[in-house]
């Protein structure tokens, strides 16, 4: 199990690093321990290890997802010194938080029991607890960090009370023994289990920010740090949902028509609701959050359809949003740097003077409302198509006027960016970091936007 | 070899446009390349004229971008290729701040416009056509007048939202395809679908093509966008975006869901011609030229939907026709527009007048346009709308009647209008209208020999799509 023990020893050494008292040396190793685990990553691929009684399942399913989940880590935390001074105080252990957050969204990529999905999502929560109030002498990050406490380890009990419910059911942890306790039942749950089921969903779905579960969303992302904003915006909702994925597709796919109406209801509520709420925002942080809404509930349509056409689906739309995601955030990051706020009009006239932020940020808004020919085009045509087949029409009738209104708040920035009124405009100077962060994501959102069959023939 | 030149042409005209500083470096490079387009279209042009069997060109092997043209993209293709050059000679008349960005978004608008007409996977077909959608969206919202903030969001949500029903009815189709699943146009021709299910994609492609051509109920973002739009952004929209929408519906409408035709064809045509009555009607009551031409271009293409739908050949091969030619002649009608607001500012038709007097070859080419416009026999506009009238009239009579009065409406408001501009006694508000120019005289020129050239000898470009006419007309 080299990744995660590579990961997680890289967050060791880290907080060993602080010791040292050298600024700069915690990110390199962060972001060295991250490659070096993405590389170990990769080579797992078509190994389809079976670990520790089934504890833990790296199939292929795992490999793809947490390479993305390593790769946008990394990019997050290039971004890290454009947002924290490296003076700071305990930058060391904020970076060692985030790489422990991040070894455990492994965990919930590829866990093969409930136990082991539990410790991933209690620890990555921990650590965002924390990393939510990471500015503790601002008064924001302390109310985000209280916030997403409160609600989270609330939300933590339900789906611990879940967890419990389903193994009074099948008498076991292991979904191995869970599924064939199913089957032996006629792929009938009795109440108890659809009980627990229900209260483990819900807990997963507070994890994404899906409605009705979402209120958090919006106060923790403005008030958080902005790179922790970043990564809570694209790393943790795409460990979200493919858990989500992982426990229905694979593991209670049987028992369908328990769970997905709970599903429709929920995606449906997401995407639109999310939608509404977005239109009358002003600051882009809280219309970010509000994005993040509308796609979580786009992913959950891929859980819903659940064909052979899902699993690749879901990963090219991870793979977008959460590249699209970044970037925004990475000019965000520079932006609030220099504004020290994060209004909408922070942006107008950026085109004159910061030609490459404001081409990544139009990319970026353009992915999201799924203009081709950007990656999220791509993704959000074969989420569809793959709900479609399974034969929810109307569903997809409904994602698509609710993308439609979408436009009209991803446009708003675009429309301020390319203003001919750059008299508040200020040049931006960009650090090599960000220059490789923003050049990486748009890549990957042209080229899967024009070879989408890269990721999607994958899974 | 030759389908990469006319795909690559424009977008590599698009990246080299951003690298030019000075203006008039621009300009001419922005005329030349687009020349080149379309000599580059007219080497296809012995191919459709003297067709061998098949009478398609494509790339054989390249399944992702699919270039594949028959007559009748053949025919969408060279309006394409032969406005660009005059939409750019026009845009001379405007100065744009940042000109290689405009001129750049503008050669990205005929690279999406030539992949729309030359594809035949409807999922690049989707691609192409919201493709298009975003460079012009850009040209209106940042070259436009006063006020196009609003008006620009209006439109591109407007169409937004027609194009992605067309991709949930696409979705669909796409879903219907045997096992593996294809976009190819062929195999959706070949889909099994009831009149229910044939009955929900009939109102989805015709929501999303209504709304681009626009027809009556779905236009209310036309004379605003027109109006607010630059100039060229204006031809760009209505000499060749509207055609994506009558394209489209001939290309996909009228063979995927014909029996949906047959049903709902009459209600969709009682829009149209409702449209062509409405919008003559509100031509005339215009003050505004530009709104005027606006007008008068719905009136025109509600006749040509009104055509498509009756599934007649005469229909068709005069809708086929009269997107030539009306291309050629709105084009022309906006470039009027461009001079009129170039020399005088903004004014009121009322405050113009006696114009003829001081600038009579302007007057000349003004009169041409404008009677080739109300399809005076002898000109381009009198061969498709007499062909479309004939096939409406085959099918059902009433319609033709009815969409018959558009036409005189349209002598009404074209004829008032030059009369209360160009004639009578000089208003005393105009002191100077400089007579046309080199330039504009050679595109004026070149707009009116089109113009006769199509009216005196129709048959080769009706020859040209004649065979896909056919064959659409026969998958059912």
């Amino acid at each position: 199990m080299e990744v995660i023990i590579i990961i997680a020893l890289t967050g060791v050494a880290i907080m060993m690093a602080g010791a040292f008292n050298k600024p700069g040396l915690s990110l390199w190793l962060a972001i060295a321990g991250l490659m070096l685990g993405f590389i170990f990553n990769i080579r797992l691929w078509n190994t389809n290890l079976h670990l520790y009684n089934h504890m833990i399942v790296y199939d292929n399913y795992a490999v793809a997802f947490n390479a993305l989940i390593l790769l946008s880590s990394a990019l997050v935390f290039l971004l890290f010194h454009s947002h924290y001074s490296p003076w700071e105080k305990h930058l060391d252990e904020i970076a060692a938080l985030l790489v422990f957050a991040t070894t455990s969204m492994l965990l919930m990529t590829s866990f093969g029991n409930l136990v082991v999905l539990f410790i991933g999502i209690e620890t990555m929560s921990i650590c965002l607890y924390v990393l939510a109030g990471s500015r503790k002498y601002e008064l924001p990050s302390n109310e985000a960090a209280m916030k997403y406490f409160l609600l989270g380890s609330f939300m933590t009990g339900v789906m611990l009370f879940g967890i419990a419910l389903i193994y009074g059911a099948s008498g076991s942890f292991d979904f191995h023994d869970i599924t064939a306790y199913l089957a032996a039942n006629g792929n009938k749950a009795n109440n108890m289990f659809s009980i627990g089921l229900l209260m483990l969903t819900v807990g997963l779905l507070f994890k994404i920010a899906a409605v009705p579960f979402h209120f958090w969303a919006p106060d923790v992302y403005e008030g958080s740090p902005t790179v922790i904003t970043a990564y809570m915006g694209s790393t943790v909702k795409i460990a979200g949902v493919a858990a989500l994925y992982r426990v229905y597709a694979y593991h209670f796919a049987a028992i369908q028509p328990v769970w997905a109406t709970t599903i429709m209801i929920v995606s449906f509520l997401s995407f639109f609701t999310a939608v509404l709420f977005g239109l009358p925002q002003k600051r882009f942080k809280r219309l970010l959050a509000y994005s993040g809404i509308s796609h979580a509930g786009f992913l959950l349509m891929a859980v819903l359809a659940l064909n052979q056409y899902s699993a690749g689906a879901l990963l090219l739309y991870a793979v977008s949003y959460s590249m699209a995601t970044i970037m925004a955030f990475t000019v965000l990051v520079e932006v609030i740097e220099v504004k020290w706020d994060d209004q909408l009009t922070v942006f107008k006239g950026m085109g004159a003077k910061n030609k490459f932020l404001a081409f990544a940020l139009i990319v970026a808004m353009l992915s999201m409302a799924g203009i081709p020919p950007f990656s999220g085009f791509m993704a959000k045509f074969n989420i569809f198509t793959a709900a479609a087949e399974s034969g929810y029409i109307v569903l997809v009738v409904l994602a698509v006027i609710a993308s439609a209104i979408s436009l009209v708040y991803y446009l708003k920035p675009i429309t301020l960016i390319l203003s001919n009124d750059d008299s508040n405009a200020e040049k931006i100077k960009l650090t090599p970091e960000v220059i490789i962060v923003l050049t990486i994501t748009i890549l990957l959102t042209f080229v899967f936007g024009v070879f989408p069959k890269l990721l999607t023939g994958l899974l | 070899m030759l389908p990469i030149i006319t795909l690559g042409l424009p977008v590599l005209a698009s990246i080299i446009v951003l690298f030019i500083k000075d203006i008039r470096q621009i300009k001419q490079f922005s005329l030349i390349a687009s020349v080149l387009m379309f000599i580059s279209t007219l080497i296809y042009l012995p191919t459709y004229l003297y067709p061998t069997s098949p009478n398609v060109v494509s790339i054989i092997g390249m399944d992702s971008i699919f270039f594949s043209m028959d007559g009748l993209s053949y025919l969408l293709l060279l309006l394409t290729s032969f406005a660009a050059p005059l939409i750019i000679t026009a845009s001379f008349l405007e100065n744009h701040e940042r000109p290689n960005i405009y001129y750049s978004l503008f050669f990205l608008t005929i690279f999406a416009l030539t992949g729309v007409f030359t594809t035949q996977n409807a999922l690049m077909f989707y691609i192409y056509w919201e493709l298009a959608l975003i460079p012009v969206y850009f040209i209106c919202g940042f070259w436009g007048a006063e006020g196009r903030e609003k008006i620009t969001i209006k439109f591109f949500i407007y169409t937004l939202f027609g194009s992605l029903l067309m991709l949930v009815a696409l979705i669909y189709l796409y879903t219907k395809t045997p096992y593996p699943h294809s976009f190819h146009f062929s195999t959706l021709y070949q889909v099994a679908l009831t009149s229910v299910e044939q009955s929900w994609i009939f109102w989805a492609f015709f929501i999303a093509f209504a709304v681009k051509i626009p027809i009556f109920p779905f236009h209310t973002w036309q004379p605003d966008t027109y109006k607010v739009a630059p100039m060229s952004g204006t031809m760009l929209l209505a000499g060749i975006m509207l055609k994506m929408g009558v394209y489209g519906m001939i290309r996909l409408m009228l063979p995927i869901t014909h029996l949906a035709v047959v049903q709902w064809g009459t209600l969709a045509t009682i829009l149209a011609v409702t449209g062509i009555i409405y919008a003559s009607i509100i031509a005339i009551r215009q003050t505004d030229i530009k709104r005027l031409f606006a007008f008068s271009s719905m009136a025109h293409v509600g006749l040509l939907a009104a055509a498509v739908l009756t599934m007649n050949k005469n229909a068709l091969q005069g809708a086929t026709f009269q997107m030539l030619s009306h291309g050629v002649n709105v084009i022309g009608l906006f470039f009027i527009a461009g001079i009129f607001s170039n020399r005088i500012g903004e004014k009121k038709i009322s405050e113009m007048g006696g114009i003829a007097s001081i600038a009579p070859r302007f007057a000349i080419y003004f009169m041409i346009i404008m009677l080739a416009s109300v399809a005076l026999p002898l000109t381009n506009g009198f061969i498709g709308e007499f062909l479309m009238l004939l096939g409406i009239f085959q099918t059902q009579p009433i319609f033709a009647v009815l969409a018959g009065t558009g036409i005189i409406f349209g002598a009404v408001y074209m004829l008032w209008l030059y009369q209360r501009s160009m004639f009578g006694k000089l208003n005393p508000t105009i002191t100077v209208f400089a007579d046309l120019n080199l330039s504009e005289q050679l595109m004026l020129t070149v707009i009116t020999i089109v113009i006769f050239w199509m009216g005196l000898f129709p048959s080769s470009l009706l020859h040209i799509a004649e065979p896909v006419l056919n064959q659409i007309l026969k998958t059912y």
